[in-house]
């Protein structure tokens, strides 16, 4: 017993105990059920009866319509997302952190509220905000510029606008929080230097705020693309399910969910997210080389 | 020459200009921000009259701002505190899970995470690199493997199958190692000159000084764990074991009366959260983006 404590104590085991919890989740919930879906991707997996049939399921995932549908749906999402997500709040953070702005803490408060309410939540107030009910708030704001009702969540080109602003919605205040965070490091004099030199705020914002501000963009980027690609909440709580008309809000992970669970096709699925995987560490290199992040952290 | 006075004059005229200049970026800033806010707020708010308003209604008319006094009453609110639905048991489970989930993820992460910021040992980088892969995998693409292992191991049904895959979770153990580098290694030392075990100096030096960065990880988990759908969805079979999310999401489907309850069901799940954020609007801040300048 006091063997066992006593190795449990030295200086040279206890390291070890400390991130042993690490180790054994890392490998139970990680490893394993990693190489168990490269696994599966190889596999036709059935109730008692699991065998391998090669690339099948890649070759079958290749000629899939369905899923072209999803994988063009996840990137439409991601680049628009993207191409909202981080021009804007970057102003709005500059906007907010300036020194004109009178109540910034008040401001802020608010823009953040967004991210508290669930998926789930925001979710279903969106898809009653654009009911095709001509009462809806949606259809009575384009009311007012005299436009007709329209049944939002049923035509694609509104569907996926829809799908959109919820994330717009969602994540503006979010992003805009990251941004002033970066822009605290920016030292103040570099500005006021600027305004010396006589430099326009537009000069300044774009001379000093972007550049400097690199680092955070490349972070809310690279979350950006992940929760883009990732994407699966948002259209399954505006269509009420996993089936929107025409696949219109089909994306990669709901056609994982529906190849893997609905139709407990677990190999398929498991092709569906070896794709998602391989997209996810492509993105991470070209993330950490942007950062530099190989020299600094790999220590 | 001009006059001393006429300088003067100059001067103040100038000092104003610039003044009512700034006055003018000044407000158009607020109107701006003003406007920005009461987008954000419109879905909130609408969802705070919607819960006035009959289910039936707003299946049929969809969610607006439009005040109606003779459709609107308390009765969705009443039905929500005294009705016969399984909303409370679903609310409960989520605030209990939420509690444990936090609980266990930040002592698990908190003690991993002083492992590798306090000690050099073999095989440290190696392990490090594990937890920056882990946080770089989406969940999603674990989702099904994950999902025949908690069925294999016979833990469907359970909280510990929402609980154990994120147990040491990657971010946040990054966060902790992050914070805790900056501790000055005299701490430790002295510790182990007082005849603290390593345990010891971890619980009794070390936990103490983490309480700031404890506090913004245990929002932005609790936040997580409070909203999470996807994997409850998979891993919570029975109605009532439900969380609110998966509970509220059964709600939403056009036939039966539903509606009345997942209307106000759906703002009564944010209040939590509304309060805290109240509470500890800092922490909720500032545990989502430290992570962003480091990192």
């Amino acid at each position: 017993m006091l063997r066992i404590k006593r190795f449990f104590y030295n200086q040279k085991v206890a390291p070890y105990m400390f991130v042993l919890p690490f180790i054994i989740i890392f490998c139970a919930f990680s490893i394993y059920p990693m190489i168990n879906t490269i696994l599966m991707s190889f596999q036709k997996v059935l109730p008692g009866q699991t065998h391998f049939i090669g690339i099948k399921n890649y070759t079958r995932l290749f000629s899939d319509k369905t899923f072209f549908i999803a994988l063009e749906n996840s990137i439409k999402y991601m680049v628009i997302t993207c191409a909202l997500l981080i021009p804007f709040p970057m102003l709005f953070a500059a906007m907010v952190n300036s020194k004109h702005m009178p109540f910034p803490n008040f401001f802020k408060a608010i823009l953040y509220l967004p991210a508290l309410a669930s998926v789930v939540v925001s979710g279903t107030i969106f898809r009653l905000t654009f009911s095709e009910s001509s009462d809806s708030l949606m259809n009575e704001i384009i009311g007012l510029f005299g436009a007709a009702p329209i049944q939002w969540l049923r035509v694609s080109s509104t569907g996926f606008t829809v799908l959109i602003v919820l994330c717009c919605w969602r994540w503006t205040g979010v992003n805009i929080m990251y941004f002033i965070s970066g822009l605290k490091s920016i030292p103040r004099e570099l500005y006021e230097s600027a305004e010396i030199d006589g430099a326009s705020s537009v000069q300044q914002f774009f001379k000093i705020t972007v550049p400097l501000l690199k680092p955070t963009t490349i972070y809310v980027l690279t979350i950006s693309i992940y929760a883009g690609l990732a994407m699966f909440t948002e259209s399954f709580m505006l269509w009420n399910g996993n089936n929107s008309p025409r696949n219109m809000g089909l994306t990669i992970v709901g056609y994982l969910y529906r190849q893997g669970i609905e139709k407990n096709d677990l190999g398929y699925g498991s092709t569906v997210g070896i794709v998602l995987l391989v997209a996810a560490m492509i993105i991470n290199v070209v993330q950490l080389k942007l950062n530099g992040l190989f020299k600094k952290e790999a220590m | 020459m001009r006059t001393a006075e006429e300088k003067l004059t100059e001067y103040v005229s100038a000092d104003v200009r610039k003044k009512s200049k700034i006055s003018a970026v000044s407000v158009f800033l607020v109107a701006f921000f003003t406007l920005m806010c009461l987008v954000t707020i419109m879905p909130i708010y609408a969802n705070f009259i919607a819960t006035f308003k009959p289910g039936k209604e707003l299946i049929q008319h969809g969610l607006n701002l439009k005040i109606q006094p003779d459709i609107m009453s308390l009765k969705q609110w009443i039905f929500l505190f005294t009705g016969n639905h399984q909303y409370w048991p679903w609310f409960w489970n989520s605030l209990g899970l939420t509690l444990v989930q936090v609980v266990c993820v930040l002592f698990v992460s908190a003690f991993v995470g002083y492992g590798f910021a306090c000690y050099d040992f073999k095989g440290k980088n190696a392990l490090f690199l594990c937890v920056l892969l882990t946080m770089m995998v989406p969940f999603e693409i674990l989702m099904l493997p994950l999902y025949r292992e908690i069925i294999a191991l016979k833990m469907v049904n359970t909280w510990r199958a929402i609980i154990l895959p994120g147990l040491a979770n990657a971010s946040t153990i990054f966060f902790f190692r992050q914070f805790l580098t900056g501790i000055p290694k005299e701490i430790i030392d002295a510790g182990r000159v007082d005849g603290c075990s390593e345990y010891g100096i971890y619980f009794k030096l070390i936990l103490p000084v983490m309480k700031p960065a404890i506090a913004a990880m245990a929002i932005l988990q609790g936040m997580g764990s409070w909203n999470n759908l996807l994997w409850p969805l998979l891993v919570f079979r029975e109605a009532k074991k439900f969380t609110l999310p998966i509970g509220l999401n059964t709600l939403l489907t056009p036939y039966g009366n539903n509606y009345d309850l997942l209307i106000v069901g759906a703002f009564f799940s944010i209040v939590p959260l509304f309060i805290l954020y109240a509470a500890f609007q800092r922490f909720f801040v500032e545990g989502m983006t430290t992570g962003s300048v480091k990192g």
